[in-house]
């Protein structure tokens, strides 16, 4: 079974499908959509621990829209946002809107996967305590 | 080609001020000279010609009294007193006594015999019938010879009067003096060149000169050239120059006098005048010159320096305007390489991933394959470097305004590479003012300068050193310094330090985009960036930030 | 090494509950702020750098929902600790659902109380420290030098 879920939201499909491939090489569930709507649309429909989001895409809705969104959405879902150099500030613009950090374009998986296992790391912390939270409501044990 | 240029203006300089400066000082000099000169001789032409008409009326009055004298004697006289030599004696000492300068005196009969005679000479008896004068008298009543040697062979002259007694005629006849009436004439001699003498009309000395030949021979002069009134003429004359001559007609005999000077002598007063003028010009022209020279060398130096100055301030220009236009160029070629190479390095590692795939990990190349892939991987990260650096530069061109505080970024920055310097065994001290005050600038700008140049240090040092900054504040600056003791730049790359891509480091350790962004950056806050290798060792990077107070709000 | 002090936001409508705590956490060396509804406290988180809300969830007029809503959306990075009264679990977790960093019931323990508020606290350190992080690699640029 995969370890966590990530969704990859760029427009450059070729960057997109490799990206996807090689997540999914390291069972990982991983699934690419080409356009903020498109990662919107998903995250209505299904949950996902990570969020792979390109800041810059062209037409359609840029990336700090697209995660402001998601925070409405799926609140717990952490962002790491796929940057250009031209757009670093907004990327930190968009940490402190909530992303959980930024990673610089080209990406190279070494730089990226400590940031997704901290990301989804920090997300399961919160779960525990929604779970246990949950487990003490079932049990009423106070 | 350039140095020639300013000889040029040097020399066109110097030639027209004193072109301008000498002509009217020349010729102010020149004027004044014939002005004066002119009046100059004006006033010894006048003052010779005086002299001339002066010692003329002497003479004339000399020859005058002569005549009146014998008039009167032989006047009150008769004959027959006369012929008497006792009486003849009396009245001869009498009338030398009185007026004197008679040499003797003879009574001539109508029949031009000599009939009485007084003097040093024989000449008693001797007949005057043949004489040219003998005539002359007798028709005209008086006579005044020319000098001449006559018997005694003595250059003398006579005055000779007719006397009419009843039906007799006789004349009366006296030889003056010559050496009284000489000493006479003579006495209007001046100087050491001036003379003094007679002229007959024929222009023979009738005294002696003092100079020129000997008497009764024939001077040179064109007694012709002489008017009524006292005239005064110049003439050439072989060894003495120019020699002034006036002469004056006597009243009596058609005889003139005349003085002569040298004008040599006449005019040394106004040679001397000259000189001192001629003096103080050619000093005044030396300082003139001199000064002329000195002020225009000292100009065109000047010009030059400040002619340099400018190339210099314009080869700078010129040489950040590169800066910029390469800056902007590479990093739209970054922009268009970024986009593929993002592409690019995830289909490389999804190969690298593929490789482990078990039917691919059967190949016998499967070694070569993983070579491979690694070394694109690496070399596509290098390339990620660069266009990394080179976008880092295109970033944010816009520079934004806040509060910034120059030494708290600077130990913000400080802190960034503390960790860096500390295991490199590197000890970064700081002197920064306190007085350097809050000013209006782009805080992340400012820091990536100091970043470079710090880091920059430490690259330089390598290990074990120490790394100076300083802040402090003047007028219009803040100033932030810092230094290092690593090997300092060779003077071979100080020029190229600011220029994109040019590094001494290992391929992979810099970029050589450093020094540049910085200097771009502080050329668009309108402050510099500049280095000087210290005396010792090691190098200082100065930052000069332009002092802009944020708005009150 | 000194404590650097967590600033605190309590919000409640019951000026006496809100009052005795701020003195407990301010003698903990916190610093502490009071609002007495959702638009206060909405109002103080705009003017004051606050790290942790200390939200009741029931408060007349604006909710505590309601507010931790307007929060999450307008002040990401502030963290919120919910106060839930016997039995409203499920706001709490619903709460805690849409990024509340955890709850309390009411009256709550007073070391249960301050070993939240540092755990909230440290979330937000951690997320404030990557955005530095972030701040400064993109001055080095240089990607791991640092
Ligand atoms: N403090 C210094 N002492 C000696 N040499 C220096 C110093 N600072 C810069 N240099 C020289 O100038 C060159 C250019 O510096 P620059 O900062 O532009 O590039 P870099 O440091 O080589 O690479 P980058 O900064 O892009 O990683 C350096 O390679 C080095 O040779
Ligand atoms: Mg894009
Ligand atoms: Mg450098
Ligand atoms: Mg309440």
């Amino acid at each position: 079974m995969e370890l966590f879920s990530i969704l990859v939201v760029d427009d450059e499909e070729d960057f997109v499908e490799t990206l996807v491939n090689r997540l999914k090489k390291r069972t990982i569930d991983a699934v690419g959509v080409l356009s903020g709507e498109d990662a919107l649309e998903l995250l209505g429909k299904r949950e996902f621990d990570v969020v792979i989001l390109d800041i810059k895409m062209p037409g359609g809705m840029d990336g700090i829209e697209t995660l402001k969104e998601i925070k409405k959405i799926q609140p717990l879902a952490e962002v790491i946002l796929l940057t250009g150099h031209a757009s670093v500030e907004s990327s930190i613009e968009g940490m402190r809107l909530g992303a959980f950090d930024y990673v610089l374009k080209p990406i190279k998986l070494e730089e990226l996967f400590p940031k997704v296992a901290q990301a989804f790391e920090k997300k399961d912390v919160h779960n525990q305590k929604i779970r246990s939270a949950k487990i003490k409501q079932s049990l009423r044990y106070w | 080609m350039k140095t020639s240029l300013y000889i040029n203006l040097q020399r066109k300089i110097i030639l027209i001020v004193l072109v301008v400066s000498l002509a009217p000082l020349i010729l102010l000099g020149g004027t004044i000279y014939y002005q004066f000169a002119g009046m100059y001789k004006d006033k010894i032409e006048e003052q010779i010609r005086y002299r001339a008409k002066a010692q003329a009326e002497a003479v004339d009055v000399f020859l005058k009294e002569r005549i009146t004298l014998l008039n009167t004697v032989a006047c009150t006289h008769t004959l027959s007193e006369l012929t008497d030599e006792q009486h003849l004696s009396e009245i001869f000492s009498v009338m030398n006594s009185k007026g004197g300068a008679f040499v003797d005196l003879g009574i001539i009969n109508n029949n031009g015999q000599q009939v009485a005679y007084m003097g040093p000479y024989d000449l008693l008896g001797l007949n005057y019938y043949q004489q040219p004068w003998f005539g002359e008298v007798v028709s005209k009543g008086i006579y005044i010879s020319d000098v001449y040697f006559g018997y005694r062979q003595l250059p003398h002259f006579i005055i000779a009067v007719l006397r009419q007694e009843n039906q007799n005629t006789w004349i009366m006849r006296a030889t003056i003096d010559p050496d009284v009436f000489c000493a006479i004439v003579r006495s209007a001699q001046v100087g050491k060149t001036g003379d003094a003498y007679i002229v007959n009309k024929a222009g023979v000395y009738q005294t002696q000169p003092r100079f020129d030949g000997e008497i009764l021979s024939k001077s040179h002069l064109d007694t012709a050239l002489f008017g009524r009134e006292a005239t005064v003429i110049e003439q050439k004359d072989g060894q003495k120059g120019e020699v002034l001559y006036a002469g004056y007609w006597l009243k009596t005999p058609r005889w003139l006098l005349v003085i002569s000077q040298e004008a040599a002598e006449e005019m040394s007063g106004l040679l001397v005048t000259r000189n001192v003028e001629i003096v103080i010009i050619v000093l005044g022209l030396l300082a003139i010159i001199m000064t002329t020279v000195f002020m225009t060398r000292l100009f065109v130096r000047r010009l030059k320096e400040a002619d340099n100055k400018i190339n210099a301030m314009n080869a700078q220009l010129m040489h950040s305007d590169k800066l910029a236009a390469l800056g902007k160029m590479g990093a739209s070629v970054a922009h268009e390489i970024n986009n593929p190479l993002v592409v690019v390095m995830q289909k490389i590692g999804w190969m690298e991933d593929l490789l482990e795939e078990e039917d691919i990990q059967k190949t016998k190349n499967l070694e070569e394959y993983k070579i491979t892939i690694s070394k694109i991987d690496h070399h596509l990260d290098r390339i990620r470097k660069v266009v990394h650096n080179m976008l880092g530069y295109a970033r944010r061109m816009e520079p934004r305004l806040e509060k910034v505080d120059i030494n708290e970024t600077l130990n913000q920055t400080i802190d960034l590479l503390e960790n860096y310097a500390r295991i490199n065994n590197i000890d970064i001290q700081t002197d920064l003012a306190s007085d350097v005050p809050i000013i209006a600038n782009d805080q992340a700008q400012l820091q990536q300068v100091f970043l470079n140049l710090i880091s920059n240090a430490i690259d330089a040092i390598s290990k074990d050193g120490l790394i100076e900054i300083e802040s402090r504040s003047t007028d219009s600056h803040i100033v932030v310094t810092i230094s290092d003791d690593g090997p300092g730049i060779p003077k071979d790359q100080q020029k190229k330090v600011f220029e994109p891509f040019f590094t001494t480091k290992e391929t992979e350790k810099g970029t050589g985009l450093g020094l540049w962004i910085s200097y771009d950056i502080m050329e668009k806050m309108g402050g510099t960036i500049m280095f000087e290798n210290k005396e010792g060792k090691g190098s200082t990077f100065t930052v000069k930030i332009p002092i802009v107070l944020p708005e009150k709000e | 090494m000194v404590k650097i002090p967590t600033r605190v936001l309590l919000v409640d409508d019951e000026k006496d509950f809100v009052e005795m705590l701020s003195l407990r956490l301010q003698e903990a060396g916190e610093k502490i702020s009071a609002a007495y509804s959702g638009k206060e406290c909405l109002d103080t988180l705009e003017k004051t750098n606050i790290d942790v809300v200390v939200l009741d969830i029931k408060m007349p007029g604006m909710d505590g929902m309601e507010t931790l809503g307007e929060i999450r959306k307008r002040f990401p990075l502030v963290e919120v600790i919910m106060l839930t009264g016997h039995g409203s679990t499920e706001t709490a977790v619903e709460g805690m659902k849409s990024g509340a960093f955890d709850y309390l019931m009411k009256p709550a323990d007073f070391d249960d109380l301050t070993a939240k508020l540092e755990g909230a606290r440290k979330r937000k350190d951690e997320q404030e420290e990557r955005i530095r992080k972030a701040e400064a690699t993109l001055l080095l640029r240089k990607g791991g030098n640092i």
